[in-house]
């Protein structure tokens, strides 16, 4: 089933169009003293998967807001699906479909209600809503519930729910912020196979998220953000070359020892990485380093050797000191 | 990347979204949410007038019809109390739904936001919540005179005309009340609102006794609250004598209230919600 028809194409015809989603130039958040996004830029190209990723505080739902229009610019420029956010605020969002970081459904209210209402904010007429209604439930795999309260329902049909509720409008551009905190497995490979199929529908998707498997499995270019500025950019392949060496070794000596075994063992990578628990060797051939490694005497307790993922990418990026 | 330059997407041409009917769209949602839940309202809005009627204005009544003075203000205690505890109730409806449900739509389910990220703005929230609090008033106000009238409390035509008299004082109230509420963080502050503000407001405006019967400077205080004016705009026009240019200046003082009201309102919810 296709939310958009058959064509996988939104209402207003625009999916096939080349251009931009979003431009941003200099986009810039203060709130008075802190400034929350300072001077980033980015592109957000039509029909792709775009994902920001950060620490807590880096930004990243600031950005989001103003996106969706919802908090005013403080400087910079910004254009979404072609217009101002300032002037055509509510042309805008009449285009866009936005997952919120804490769901605002309505708890009294049924899941058929909720989105029924909603849709109407965007002035639908009934007829039509009605059956796009049954469509959501069912893409959101809530019919069975439809007619029950929101109250009672877990945080992954909730997030579902507020998932379906946002696409309501067959918008051109999904904002998702977070949109699988607080989940647990089943329900976030779930979540995940929803956005695949709006992804293959030709839906643009913003995203943040702070699980690198997440970023991995669906954007197909992404910006790392730190204290308000983007650090990297690139797909994640891209990144992980850049930024990380092929793979890395993983070391666990006795404790108190990393310290001293990451300066014996220095020479042998292209970077080191100290943690509490374990030692993080970066290199492009794991094997022959762990071989040299066992070579020099004081073998490891235990030893892994794995490819380099985002989430190396990330914390070397932005470092490994705890966000509150 | 592309340059600033670069031809971004192509917008629609598509027209801006409607003020008015967005505000109905956004009161949508209180009347559907209220056919949900309108059987908690059943009692506050039904049953309290015939309560408040029977056992103060006829039980009460009873005793001070009998009593040396024989009536109050030239009538029985009864026609005196119900037009006053038409606007006291168009009063507490008006803040009741002012308070606790704006925090609601802010805090608590959010439901302010939900609209907001719709091509809804911030006016339409308000003025849809407004209009959805002005019904709830009127739908009170309807509900009391009809109860007035089956206690035989409605001497007079006029008495349609209190019918608008206790929805402006409901509005009146309404109004600021939202204003304030869209600035708080908790309910606490609801509870001080009404222990020094609402509840004295409803015993000392002229509702259960005539001002005069207060020490001079507190029936001066008394002349001066917004209450009194909702009260005695709707007992002069029940009882028959609707009062020319006084009951004017009674229903002017809620009107600039209500106006005062509605423009606080526009620019602290506007602080709260867009940042």
């Amino acid at each position: 089933m296709s939310l958009y028809g058959p064509l996988g194409v939104s209402t207003s015809g625009l999916k096939t169009d080349a251009g931009l989603a979003v431009l941003a130039r200099g986009l810039t958040k203060r709130f008075s003293e802190f400034t929350a996004v300072d001077a980033v830029d980015f592109d957000i190209h039509l029909g792709e998967a775009f994902g920001f990723l950060g620490p807590n505080g880096a930004g990243k739902t600031s950005t989001m807001r103003m996106i969706a229009c919802l908090s005013p610019i403080s400087g910079g420029t910004l254009q979404v699906l072609g217009m101002d956010p300032m002037h055509d605020g509510a042309q805008i969002r009449s285009r866009i479909g936005l997952v919120p970081q804490d769901d605002t459904l309505d708890l009294e209210l049924t899941v058929r209600d909720n989105l029924y209402l909603y849709g109407r904010y965007f002035g639908l007429p009934k007829k039509l809503l009605r059956e796009r209604v049954d469509q959501l439930l069912e893409f959101a795999r809530l019919t069975e519930r439809a007619d029950e309260r929101v109250d009672p329902l877990s945080g992954g049909m909730r997030r579902r729910l507020t998932i379906a509720r946002a696409l309501v409008s067959s918008p051109d551009l999904v904002i998702l912020d977070e949109p699988t905190t607080g989940l647990d497995p089943q329900a976030r490979h779930m979540l995940w196979d929803r956005l695949y199929r709006l992804k293959r529908e030709g839906v643009t998707l913003v995203i943040t998220t702070h699980y690198m498997d997440e970023a991995e499995q669906l954007c197909d270019r992404l910006v790392v953000m730190d204290a308000g500025r983007i650090a990297a950019e690139g797909s994640p392949r891209e990144l992980i070359e850049k930024w990380s060496t092929r793979e890395v070794v993983e070391l666990r000596f006795e404790p108190e020892g990393h310290e001293i075994h990451g300066e014996r063992l220095a020479d042998l990578a292209e970077r080191v990485e100290v943690l509490p628990d374990r030692l993080l060797l970066y290199t492009d051939e794991g094997d022959a380093t762990l071989d040299a490694v066992r070579s020099r005497g004081a073998p490891p307790i235990a030893a892994l050797v794995r490819r380099s993922t985002l989430e190396d990418v990330f914390l070397h990026l932005t470092g490994r000191s705890l966000v509150d | 990347m592309t340059s600033a330059a670069a031809s971004p997407a192509v917008a629609v041409d598509t027209p801006r979204p409607n003020r008015i009917p967005g505000a109905f769209r956004a009161y949508g949602y209180n009347f559907l949410a209220y056919k949900r839940t309108w059987r908690g309202s059943l009692t506050t809005t039904f049953l309290y007038p015939v309560l408040y009627l029977a056992a103060i204005g006829i039980g009460l009544g009873h005793l001070i019809n009998n009593g040396p003075r024989r009536s109050v203000d030239g009538v029985i205690y009864l026609w005196f109390l119900a037009p006053g505890l038409l606007a006291g109730t168009a009063m507490q409806i008006g803040a009741n739904e002012s308070t606790f449900p704006v925090m609601a739509g802010i805090k608590w389910l959010k439901t302010y936001f939900a609209m907001l990220a719709t091509p809804l703005e911030v006016t339409d929230v308000l003025y849809g919540h407004f209009l959805w609090i002005l019904t709830r008033v009127a739908l009170a106000s309807g509900v009391f005179l009809a109860v007035m009238a089956a206690f035989h409390t409605v001497p007079s035509l006029w008495a349609v005309a209190a019918f608008p008299s206790a929805v402006l004082t409901g509005a009146a109230f309404a109004a600021p009340v939202m204003a304030f509420s869209a600035t708080r963080e908790t309910d606490q502050s609801f509870v001080v609102l009404y222990r020094f503000g609402i509840v004295p407001l409803f015993l000392f405006s002229g509702t259960f006794f005539p001002i005069a019967q207060l020490p001079g400077w507190l029936q001066l205080v008394a002349r001066c609250t917004p209450l009194y004016q909702g009260v005695t705009l709707c007992r002069g026009l029940v009882l028959g004598r609707p009062g020319g240019w006084v009951a004017a200046g009674h229903a002017g003082y809620l009107l600039v209230m209500l106006v005062g009201g509605v423009l606080a309102a526009r620019a602290t919810y506007r602080h709260r919600l867009v940042q």
